[in-house]
């Protein structure tokens, strides 16, 4: 097997077929590479089974606070010892030079050794040699220990080996005396491969193929984006043709001309945003206006008031530029849709936005029927990708019959409810001069988007967030 | 939409000959109902506003007994007339609450389940075609407490009575002033020193609509005898509300005898049916259907009204509580609804349409590309957006705001009248991520005009320590020329809230203002929580590439 290595893994495989075990430090210094550049070229080897990495725990010791001025006074129990060699000293003439803890540690360590004697009289405690320590075979043995270290840092298999590992755990356990360091290493060393690998003779111009390579992000458009122009296409190849309308509507086309009773509770401030303190100037023609108010009138008995009609609102949906535009034009054939922003004064939660998408579609034939309308939306479905739909009836307030479409989800396992459909009520079109039946269908594009990316929350389409922008699947 | 909770079980045994649980649950999607939740023997579903008599089981199985074909037509009501049940209204509640209504239900008897179907019946009656028992509310009672004949008058609002659910009596104030009732439904009465009430033949108080009962005559599941009554702002809905009512304890068993209402503008109500007659034809060809004249009678009356055909026309009678029919168009879905959703068959249509896009649109398509070209990731936004993000982090003139009113967010209270703030939004939310970032996003802005103008612009930012002014200008003009052979400068301007000074330029296409390029001001940026430097633009699209 022949191997491609990168500059840096040669410089390691180099130093190690002459070093067996190295750390990574010691890897560093002698290659001249950074600490993260010999970490990942020993990453490469270690994945290309070429090196083995172990994980070793180096053991030193240094003398803390108390242990280096022992080494310069000497240890406080010799001291303590010199200090009584004349005679006996009472607790006050010995602490004149033993201070603090020195004089606590002087005072056990001595006891502990046997050196001493403590005697309470009337003056107060005093403190004898019970025998002369000095020249004893253990008088120098801590010193020499304390002599070893020094001001160094001496590794466990240094002590180990001069027999100081004894005297370094008995001096450990006095305060700040003796500091243990744990480092933890990594040692590299070649595979059996690795030994043999003859550097010489690699191939010196190839690359390594396999090697994994960082993400690169493409600039992109907007999932949702990709799932409105995918379903705009989708209207446009069955033959509707797009019409456009402003967000900012008159309650007259939002409520009004679509048979909604002033009263109904979609029209309250809680389910609707009215635009503060702005009323239509131009609502529509003469006409049209009477004509509505009397259907009003006549269908929902109550006085319609015009300065109800004025106030302004974000549509609710995409369906006041449908109706304009039949008002206006009054066709008597027509495949038109509507799409994009409509508003709702609704809490934002994982299933509802305040502000979102929606399409709408209308045809108007004198000869068209329930049964056709269900017929495109079938197509309009199947040319998105949902193949498995049925039918069931449902109410909106303009639309007479209605239905809505269940479409089966196969990811979810189950059937959820998509677009709604329905005929225009003739109390919507006979005022407004629309002669021939309107059938429109439609509804929210998140809907749809949610299941093609598959998430839960709609919230995430609004959220732009660039790690799910530059990684949702494209082509769902 | 409306919920109510169903017991399996119990409309097995009001739909009756051995209907098992399969063949209700297939089937209430077909009546308009959504299936909300499932349990073992609970299922909740969902009704449509405009059937009431949906808002309990007893509605329900009608409707399934139709479908199913267990027991097809109209209910049949009879109303009996004798008995000296009578109501009799005073002129004063003209001017607060003109119209009541009733009826006296005898001879029934309402379990735990009954009570429960019957309260949530009332709740969804009260809001719904009640508007909040602003335009009509029900009151439900004992009627062995009752002495007639009644009363409709009003009275002073230091009245005292024991309201439902006290032991204790209270003034029509304290009622107002204490009462979850009073304080959620008191302002309908408004500051009229005068309020609506019904006194008994004894003086006793019965009613006090539309805000709650006496004590005295609280229903229980011991109520044999009771009597509804209807207050309202309109007689036709009051009557509407109380035919529903009327038809629900029909189903469960209640025989009913007439009360009569006078004074005042007020009438006995009379339940008339109502019939509309039509031809088959019309029917058939907006279903896209050819069914014969007696399938179309067959289909009205699985939908629980009657039909019967009068040489070529069908006439169909209608009960009094299906009052959401209006005509022709919704005979077709009563007929449609009776053959069944499932049983028709989607078509295709053969004509010849020519699909177009927009052209807005396709110009939009063409930028969005181009600017994916330049490397640049497109962002959407809310265009109600926050004070926050377009005001007060960036410092921008707030005087010319456009709210809306009692918004549920805080986020979401006003138009956007620029679409650069979002985008600096955006690069504060991915602070984390990798740099360089690039956003661009089109779409409208709003300003104050007659009333109100739309305008489509386009924004774009760079957010990395590299980036600079040339850069952006850069991408600036050659999205222009490329994309529309617009030639635009930038013309050095002194000052601009969102951009460091000296380094912002008008940009000027076709001798007009167009927009503005520039570094973003560094105070802004700390706003935002950016760190890095940050060039953008934002340019109306809006008169410079269409209309």
């Amino acid at each position: 097997m022949s191997h491609v290595l990168h500059d840096i893994e040669k410089q390691i495989v180099k130093l190690l077929q002459s070093t067996p075990n190295l750390t990574e430090e010691q890897l560093s210094q002698k290659a001249t590479l950074s600490m993260d550049q010999i970490r990942r070229g020993v990453e490469w080897l270690r994945q290309k089974k070429l090196a083995d990495v172990t994980d070793t725990t180096n053991i030193s010791y240094s003398l803390g606070k108390n242990g280096l001025d022992s080494l310069k006074n000497g240890l406080p129990e010799r001291r303590l010892v010199t200090l009584v060699q004349d005679g006996p000293k009472t607790f006050d003439e010995i602490r004149s030079s033993l201070h603090g803890l020195d004089f606590n540690a002087a005072i056990a360590n001595a006891k502990k050794n046997d050196w001493i004697n403590i005697e309470k009289t009337d003056t107060g405690s005093k403190i004898s040699l019970k025998q002369n320590p000095i020249g004893n075979s253990t008088w120098n043995t801590f010193p020499n220990t304390i002599d070893f270290i020094g001001e160094k840092k001496v590794s466990a298999e240094e002590a180990e080996r001069l027999h100081y590992t004894g005297t370094i755990n008995s001096l450990i356990e006095r305060p700040d005396f003796i500091i243990k360091h744990e480092e933890k290493t990594k040692t590299v060393s070649l595979s059996e491969t690795g030994k043999h690998i003859d550097l010489e003779k690699l191939d010196s111009g190839a690359i390594d193929v396999e090697a994994d390579v960082p993400h690169v992000h493409a600039a992109r458009i907007h999932p949702l984006k990709d799932t409105i122009n995918e379903i705009r296409d989708t209207f446009v190849h069955l033959g509707f043709t797009e019409i456009t309308g402003n967000l900012s509507q008159s309650s007259f086309w939002n409520f009004d001309a679509l048979f909604t009773p002033q009263d109904h509770p979609a029209r309250e401030l809680q389910d609707t945003f009215y635009l503060k303190d702005l009323n239509a100037k131009q609502l529509a023609t003469p006409t049209q206006i009477k004509n509505v108010s009397n259907a009003h009138k006549k269908g929902w008995r109550y006085y319609w008031d015009i300065q109800e009609a004025k106030k302004m609102v974000l549509r609710t949906h995409t369906t006041c530029v449908t109706i304009k535009h039949l008002a206006d034009k009054k066709p008597d054939e027509a495949r038109i849709f509507s799409l994009g922003r409509v508003f709702r004064n609704e809490k934002l939660s994982f299933k509802h936005l305040a502000e979102f998408n929606q399409v709408e579609g209308v045809v108007v034939g004198k000869h068209i029927t329930l049964r056709d309308l269900m017929g495109i939306q079938k197509e309009f479905y199947r040319k998105i990708g949902l193949t498995k739909v049925k039918f069931w009836p449902t109410f909106f307030p303009y639309t007479e019959p209605s239905l809505q479409s269940m479409v089966y989800n196969e990811k979810l396992g189950k059937w959820i409810e998509l677009f709604g459909m329905g005929i225009f009520r003739p109390e919507v079109t006979k005022p407004l001069g629309i002669t021939k039946p309107v059938l429109a269908w439609g509804g929210g594009i998140e809907r749809i988007a949610m299941l093609k990316f598959g998430l839960d929350d709609v919230r995430e389409f609004y959220n732009n967030n660039l790690s799910w922008l530059r990684t949702a699947t494209k082509c769902q | 939409m409306p919920v109510v909770e169903l017991s399996l079980s119990r409309l097995q045994k009001l739909i009756g000959k051995n209907t098992n649980k399969k063949q209700i649950l297939d089937s209430l999607p077909f009546l308009g109902l959504d299936i909300e939740s499932l349990g073992r023997n609970i299922v909740r579903v969902e009704y449509s506003p405009n059937r009431p008599d949906y808002s309990t089981d007893f509605g329900i199985a009608l409707g399934l007994q139709g479908i199913l074909g267990v027991s097809k037509g109209m209910l049949r009501l009879n109303i009996r007339k004798k008995g000296n049940y009578e109501i009799k209204v005073d002129s004063s509640t003209s001017k607060i609450r003109p119209f009541v209504t009733g009826i006296i239900a005898r001879n029934g008897s309402l379990d735990d389940e009954a009570v429960k179907q019957i309260i949530n019946m009332q709740e969804d009656l009260h809001f719904g075609l009640g508007r909040k028992r602003k335009k009509s509310s029900i009151g439900i009672h004992d009627l062995d407490r009752i002495s007639f004949p009644l009363k409709y008058t009003t009275t002073s609002r230091d009245h005292r009575f024991v309201p439902l659910n006290s032991t204790k009596e209270s003034s029509i104030s304290e009622i107002l002033q204490d009462s979850e009732v009073g304080r959620d439904y008191g302002s309908i009465l408004g500051q009229s020193t005068k309020v609506p009430i019904i006194i008994d033949a004894k003086g006793q108080t019965i009613s006090f609509p539309p805000i709650i009962n006496a004590s005295l005559t609280t229903v229980t599941t011991k109520t044999k005898n009771i009597l509804v009554e209807v207050t309202g702002i309109d007689k036709q809905s009051a009557e509407d509300m109380l035919s529903v009512v009327v038809m629900i304890l029909q189903g469960a068993g209640f025989q009913f005898s007439q009360m009569k209402v006078s004074g005042s503008k007020n009438s006995t109500p009379s339940f008339a049916t109502r019939t509309i007659a039509f031809d088959a034809d019309p029917v058939n060809k907006i279903l896209g259907l050819s069914i014969s004249g007696s399938m179309l009678v067959s289909c009205l009356k699985k939908c629980r009204l009657d039909a019967v055909m009068k040489g070529k026309k069908i006439q169909c009678t209608i009960p009094r509580y299906r009052f959401d029919i209006f005509g022709g168009m919704d005979i077709v879905e009563e007929v449609a609804l009776g053959y069944g959703i499932d049983n028709l068959k989607p078509a295709w249509p053969a004509s010849v349409h020519i699909g177009e896009k927009n052209a807005t649109s396709e110009k939009l398509d063409s930028i969005s590309r181009l600017m994916t070209g330049f490397g640049f990731m497109e962002t959407l936004n809310y265009t109600l957006t926050s004070q926050r993000i377009l005001h007060e982090m960036t410092n921008r003139d707030s005087s010319q705001i456009i709210s809306v009113t009692s918004s549920k967010s805080q986020e979401h209270t006003i138009l956007r009248d620029s679409i650069l703030p979002g985008l600096l939004e955006n690069l504060s939310k991915n602070i984390h991520e990798t740099y360089p970032q690039k956003f661009f996003e089109s779409g409208i802005a709003f300003s104050k005009g007659s009333p109100i103008k739309e305008t489509t612009s386009l924004a774009c930012v760079t957010a990395s320590e590299e980036t600079n002014f040339s850069e952006m200008k850069a991408v600036l003009q050659s999205l222009l020329r490329i994309g529309f052979n617009i030639k635009c400068e930038t013309k050095t301007l002194s000052k601009h809230t969102l951009f460091s000074q000296g380094r912002v330029a008008e940009i000027v296409a076709n001798k007009k203002t167009v927009g503005y390029i520039g570094e973003l001001d560094s105070k802004v940026l700390e706003n935002f929580r950016i760190r890095t430097k940050v060039v953008g633009f934002e340019i109306k699209l809006s008169g410079l590439i269409f209309d």
